[in-house]
């Protein structure tokens, strides 16, 4: 993960999405293919960076930002290094997903409003179904799938990444 | 001379179980054994070696890792990294099963050798998923040597675009997306529309939580949708296809874009298709987390470059889509059958199925059924065969199979409804279902068992389709927000006659408000299990009880008298010291304190603690 984003100054910042922008010949209807690759980069897609892309593509800025927040993908705000979905589809739900969903917000101390811990190590959110209904409930860590999971199990994942983390 | 072929599944499932390390080992095993192995899907090289490959989604998810040997039909299940040199030595090596690695089946306690033998596949037609768990879907030499673009070929430089409609319309091939539209009609109306520009789109969006049938048709067999997409274009004279896929799929966004650049890369997608002196080009784009862009019209906005939110039909899109040109948008599985049609012709197509549904449908089985994974019927089979044989039947809260916990079969995800036990013996096709309040929808069948609260699934499905809703139709918008809290209202014990009535009417309301489908049929969940779980309603209502004790705002937690031996582990456990008693008499639950944890329930070890779950 790029977490270091302080680092990157401004003026670099805007040359990365330049060249986004160029990779799609700075078309209005590439816009969405835009900020997936935008939110590649920076793993959310910061204010500023809105207004610029809506400014290149010589679009008001309200569009940009209506894409940005209609669609459950893009996020207005960082994300920690470990994504955690849970996926809370029928067949995980139906097999008790949501105590494990509590069990997690315990641990990590989050609720429905806050859902990145703030030392931006781990995002937790709920996915309606990442179609791996077969091995419900499901939980993904960043690209990792792990399925059958339970409250006690998806906690000592977690457990696991930070002493992990600790030591590094 | 050992000419074996070892096929891992590389699905979601299984990778989610370690296929990867399974593979991997099998790489450093063989290499070990001496055995010259062939870890790529190089054909010609397979005589005299052992040749291990990897395929889509085999749909026995919940077995994995699925590791099958050929020639010899076995399947191994559940494989484990330290099973590997087990194979290795007695399966590849001397030909022996692995008795253990077998799948029991749970009804016979019978060891299976093979597909051939697993009820679970042996009652299943496998027409669009033959080739997924067979060919490795990352090798487009294994779709072509499997008579892979042959249809397409056929399609470019033997037949005019009519010809092509006129197969799909005889085959009676009906869109598997949801909506059960005959496809060929779609085409011919396109077709026959004098523009310059057309554009076809792969719907491959599939939103609908408890489905995964077209993730694994793209996971499995990705050429089969390219191809698909192709013959579409070829009908309606098109030159631009979209195939727009799921971001929450990247392991199909990735196989997919694999199989279109392999695809140009041969020649077969550009300016010259197969030499006929016409082009195609072909884009994948990922959808970036809106359930409502499965929507034709609101997946046309959102590859606009819009937000995904649906228009009024007329004009369909087939007339007026893409760019306001005419553009035929087509389900992942739809154009998955296309190919064979062509090859097969439409009369044998029509052998499958029923009358009015001909073919196969694929169904993600899931929910509390003994088997759950990716199945393929054809039309008009029961929901008795699916659950009870295919499936192996219904599981208890303990897991445990029982001829009595059916509930309930979710069909048709957030836009279906429920079918119960006096539904096992309907056939399910299109219509059918449509005449019991259902939909086929794009096929997620979740078994309910007893334990499941149905005002929950109601209230589970609706609070998803509100946060769904795009915000475009008023009665969509804040109609779904209402259903909502009213079924709060139920779930939560403040409900009253009048609640029900109000979700009945609110309900039909939403559905004659609405634009798009997903309003018109965001009221189904509820208004079906209010049909067919009226009593479970009205218990909540009036008697202020959830059989289930799932309703937390319900539960009435007890401790059982006879069998509390007053050892305080509950007393321990409760955070809100709401248990109280003398030493080794029995305890008492003081209902104002009580906040329904249910840590008295976990804690206690004789299961003295009644009424609310651990």
């Amino acid at each position: 993960m790029e977490g270091n984003q302080a680092a990157v100054s401004p003026v670099k910042r805007f040359e990365r999405i330049c060249a986004i922008l160029d990779s799609y010949s700075r078309h209005p209807s590439r816009l969405i293919p835009i900020l997936q690759a935008v939110q590649e980069e920076y793993h959310y897609l910061p204010e500023e960076v809105l207004t610029f892309v809506a400014t290149s593509l010589g679009v008001p800025p309200a569009r940009v930002f209506g894409v940005a927040t209609f669609y459950a993908h893009f996020a207005l705000e960082p994300k920690g290094k470990y994504v955690i979905r849970l996926c809370d589809g029928t067949a995980c739900h139906v097999k008790l997903s949501i105590p494990i969903l509590n069990a997690l917000r315990a641990k990590l101390g989050l609720d429905e409003k806050h859902k990145t811990t703030p030392d931006l190590m781990f995002t937790l959110e709920t996915v309606a179904c990442v179609g791996a209904c077969g091995l419900a409930p499901v939980m993904v860590i960043n690209d990792d799938v792990y399925g059958l999971m339970t409250p006690e199990r998806a906690v000592r994942l977690v457990e696991e990444i930070q002493a992990r983390e600790s030591i590094a | 001379m050992n000419s074996r072929r070892v096929i891992l599944c590389a699905g979601t499932g299984c990778v989610a179980n370690g296929a990867w390390k399974v593979f991997a080992e099998f790489q450093t095993r063989l290499a070990e054994s001496g055995t010259s192995a062939t870890l790529t899907a190089d054909h010609t090289a397979c005589d005299g070696h052992v040749h291990v490959s990897k395929s889509g989604c085999q749909g026995f998810c919940q077995m994995g890792p699925l590791v099958t040997v050929e020639p010899d039909g076995i399947l191994y299940t559940k494989v484990q990294p330290a099973d590997v040199a087990e194979i290795v030595q007695r399966t590849i090596l001397n030909g022996e099963v692995v008795e253990r690695l077998l799948y029991v089946d749970p009804a016979t306690r019978r060891r299976c050798r093979g597909t051939a033998a697993i009820p679970f596949y042996q009652r299943q037609t496998r027409f669009v998923l033959k080739s997924c768990g067979v060919i490795d879907p990352e090798d487009i030499n294994e779709y072509l040597e499997n008579g892979g673009y042959a249809a397409a070929s056929k399609a470019y430089r033997e037949m005019t675009g009519e010809d092509v409609c006129k197969v799909i319309l005889d085959s009676g091939l009906r869109g598997r997306g949801g909506g059960g539209f005959p496809t060929g009609r779609k085409w011919d109306l396109a077709r026959q529309l004098p523009a310059q520009k057309k554009y076809v789109i792969c719907n491959g969006d599939e939103g609908d939580p408890g489905a995964f049938m077209d993730r694994s048709v793209m996971e499995g067999n990705p050429h089969s949708v390219v191809e698909g997409l192709m013959i579409a274009a070829r009908a309606i004279g098109a030159d631009k296809g979209y195939i727009y896929v799921r971001a929450e799929y990247p392991l199909a966004v990735q196989r997919m874009r694999k199989a279109v650049e392999d695809a140009e890369r041969m020649g077969i997608l550009g300016e010259n298709v197969f030499a006929s002196g016409h082009r195609m080009q072909c884009e994948v784009m990922e959808g970036a987390g809106a359930f409502v862009c499965g929507e034709e019209t609101a997946m046309i906005a959102s590859i606009e470059g819009f937000r995904g939110m649906p228009s009024p039909k007329p004009p369909f899109p087939a007339q007026k889509g893409l760019k306001r040109r005419p553009t035929v948008i087509n389900n992942v599985e739809t154009l998955a059958q296309v190919p064979r049609i062509l090859n097969e012709g439409p009369e044998v197509y029509r052998q499958l199925g029923t009358a009015q549904s001909p073919g196969t449908k694929t169904f993600a089985l899931t929910g509390h059924v003994a088997n759950t994974g990716l199945i393929e019927v054809p039309f008009g089979t029961t929901l008795r065969e699916i659950v009870m044989n295919i499936g192996g039947g219904v599981t208890d809260s303990k897991g445990k199979i029982s001829k009595t916990a059916l509930k309930a079969v979710q069909i048709g995800g957030p836009s279906g409804g429920c079918l119960t036990s006096e539904h096992l013996d309907l056939p399910l096709d299109f219509d059918s279902l449509r005449t019991v309040g259902a939909m086929v929808g794009s096929g997620g069948l979740v078994v309910l068992n007893q334990n499941t609260c149905m005002v929950g699934v109601a209230r589970f499905f609706m609070d998803f389709t509100q946060k769904e809703s795009c915000g475009k139709c008023v009665l969509c918008r804040e109609g779904t927000r209402q259903l909502l809290a009213l079924l709060d209202e139920i779930i939560e014990g403040r409900g009253t006659a009048g609640t029900l009535d109000l979700l009945e009417k609110l309900g039909a309301a939403v559905q004659k408000g609405s634009l798009c489908g997903l309003g018109k049929t965001a009221p189904n969940p509820v208004l079906s299990t209010l049909k067919y779980f009226r009593k479970e309603y009205e218990e909540h209502v009036f008697d202020k009880v959830c059989r289930t004790g799932h309703c937390k705002a319900l539960i009435k937690s007890s401790i059982n008298a006879a069998k509390c031996k007053g050892c305080g582990l509950c007393v321990k456990a409760c955070p809100s010291g709401a248990i109280s008693g003398e030493k080794k008499k029995p305890h008492k639950i003081d209902q104002q304190l009580c906040i329904k944890c249910g840590a008295c329930a976990k804690a206690c070890n004789l299961g003295a603690v009644e009424g609310i779950h651990a």
